[in-house]
């Protein structure tokens, strides 16, 4: 007897729930043969709405939480990642991947991910500075986080640029909006579930699918949000982000349409350096 | 009204509420779509029937002179937005929170009558009530003996809303009923039956202080008291909700409520009031993002 199969639906990802859009609306993934591989939610302003929402509410507890303990949630991801590896590089290679490749990729990503978790307890040290000022004063600076961050991720890969996205935002204590890959979402909503599973508290990360021309207008403009990561290489719609995020003073960091480099100074691109002048006496 | 007209309602003809009824038709008011302009004038509504509250213990001076700048100018930068309708306080801070406002139209509600238990004796309640009177309070919130309430002593909670009214003087009464306290909608309408026939100008849901405080079915049901109310005696009774409206979504539902129950004519600050304190940023932040068409943030609103 056959039997009927049972596919998932691929839904949002706010406050460390799987809500459907709010909008009713999704678009069609096809692969590469024309198979339809799902209908994907087409995430709205409301639900980017929703999301800053849960990422502000989330955000205190995270950035107070200690390096160690965002070091070992940080870890657990990478061990959910790599015990569902083959379902990751099922979805890459759907969503047009080769095999090979897409091993590669998955592989990569839990590295990325151990990678960042070691920076955890690490970049503070690394990046702070005691500094030489000619009153009596100890001077000195540490990296803090900027707060929310609204990401458009790399269009062109699926899970490794996303991880590379999230994991340098999230080990500085910052919490996150992300917009997945247009064509390659079937793995955001996955890492969702990663995610879900790995005690990242609810709202720390917010995924999101659907068009990046008509979210980014809204996340630029968002009070709320303190920065945004643009991975495009859309020099038009860079500058009018740009422009609208001009408002609040929102740190605006550009990126190529790749996955971002394992690289401390990328942690280092979500931080706020604060600079204390403490008295000292005789 | 006079309070010698006051007559002990025929509690025996006080209909009974449909629990599952009120609480059905109350959902369906939260699911109007107002949009745009109408949504714009409705959180401006909104703004213009606050009664910006403070009543906790560490209650300052400075705080109130500072809430009461807020409910004067709730929009500094947009003068069309607000005043709020009164600036709710206890007794003892009438006579600041008076100045505070000084002509600009806005009024000064104090809590009165023992808030929030109401457990002690009604000299001294009465006494309370004279004292915010005298510093310029111009509303007094009184709450209702509900102990006394739940053991059916009907005419003993009539007598004392009567004295109360009489020592407020010129000043409008409200009747918190404490509908969290209450535990059935048949208790909520005896009681709001009660206060408007003792002579309540507003009756109120709840202090703030008890969980569940306002809910939109509590409301509908008062609503409806004084909807029947009106019909009988001509009397136009306002209501107050009061605790737990902390959203725009949520304050533009009540007045949905309110004009769809009782009509146009209660759709002004003479006869509906939000008693809130973390409400007024809300509105003023959805009224941002309405006219700037951006979501705003806390971080660019003064926090009282």
């Amino acid at each position: 007897m056959s039997r009927i199969t049972v596919s998932k639906t691929y839904k949002l990802y706010i406050g460390g729930k799987f809500p459907r859009t709010e909008s009713g609306r999704y678009y069609k993934l096809k692969g590469r043969s024309g198979k339809l591989l799902a209908d994907v939610s087409r995430g709205s302003r409301k639900d980017l709405r929703e999301a800053v929402v849960a990422a502000r509410k989330a955000l205190p507890g995270w950035a107070n939480a200690t390096a160690y303990l965002r070091g070992q949630i940080l870890y657990r991801v990478a061990e959910m990642l790599e015990g569902r590896a083959s379902q990751f590089v099922d979805e890459l290679v759907a969503q047009g991947s080769t095999s090979a490749a897409a091993r590669k990729e998955v592989t990569a990503a839990v590295d990325l991910w151990v990678h960042y978790a070691g920076w955890s307890d690490k970049f503070q040290a690394v990046f702070s500075s005691v500094n030489p000022v000619a009153s009596p004063h100890f001077n000195f600076s540490r990296p803090e986080e900027t707060g929310v961050v609204g990401a458009i991720a790399p269009e062109s890969s699926g899970l490794l640029g996303l991880s590379s996205v999230l994991a340098p935002i999230m080990v500085g204590g910052n919490s996150a909006v992300v917009l997945a890959s247009r064509k390659r979402p079937l793995c955001a909503i996955t890492l969702a579930e990663v995610l879900n599973s790995s005690d990242v508290p609810g709202g720390v990360v917010n995924l999101l699918t659907g068009f990046a021309d008509e979210l980014l207008p809204h996340m630029a403009g968002h009070m709320d949000v303190n920065s945004i990561l643009l991975c495009s290489e859309d020099a038009k719609a860079c500058k009018a982000a740009r422009e609208l995020a001009s408002e609040n003073v929102k740190r605006v960091v550009l990126r190529d349409d790749a996955p971002l480099e394992e690289d401390p100074y990328e942690i280092l691109a979500f931080q706020e350096i604060k600079t204390t002048w403490h008295p000292v006496g005789v | 009204m006079a309070v010698e007209s006051a007559h002990f309602p025929d509690l025996k003809a006080v209909p009974h509420v449909d629990q599952v009824g009120v609480e059905e038709r109350a959902q369906r008011f939260q699911k109007r779509s107002i949009k745009g302009p109408t949504k714009l004038s409705a959180l401006k509504l909104a703004v213009t029937m606050l009664d910006i509250t403070t009543l906790e213990g560490r209650d300052s001076q400075g705080k109130v002179r500072q809430m009461c700048a807020k409910a004067i100018h709730p929009l500094p930068e947009d003068p069309s937005v607000g005043p709020a309708a009164a600036v709710c306080v206890y007794p003892r801070l009438v006579r600041v929170a008076r100045e505070a406002v000084g002509d600009s139209g806005v009024k000064v509600a104090s809590v009165a009558t023992a808030f929030p238990s109401g457990q002690s004796r009604l000299k001294e309640r009465l006494a309370e009530i004279s004292f915010a009177v005298g510093e310029g309070a111009g509303e007094i919130d009184m709450v209702i003996s509900r102990g006394k309430f739940l053991r059916g002593e009907f005419r003993l909670i009539f007598d004392e809303i009567a004295r109360c009214k009489e020592a407020c003087g010129a000043a409008h009464l409200k009747v918190i009923l404490e509908t969290g306290e209450l535990t059935t909608y048949d208790n909520v309408r005896r009681a709001s039956e009660l206060a408007m026939a003792a002579g309540a100008d507003f009756i109120k849901t709840s202090t703030g202080k008890v969980s569940p405080a306002a809910t939109l079915p509590v409301t509908l049901v008062m609503l409806e008291a004084i909807r029947d109310f009106h019909e009988r005696t001509g009397r136009k009774v306002g209501m107050k909700p009061a605790g737990g409206i902390s959203n725009a979504k949520l304050a533009i539902q009540y007045l949905v409520m309110l004009k769809e129950t009782l009509g146009p004519d209660w759709l002004s600050n003479e006869r509906f009031r939000f008693g809130a304190s973390s409400l007024t940023n809300d509105l003023l932040m959805q009224i941002r993002k309405q006219q700037t068409g951006r979501y705003q943030s806390a971080d660019y609103f003064t926090k009282d």
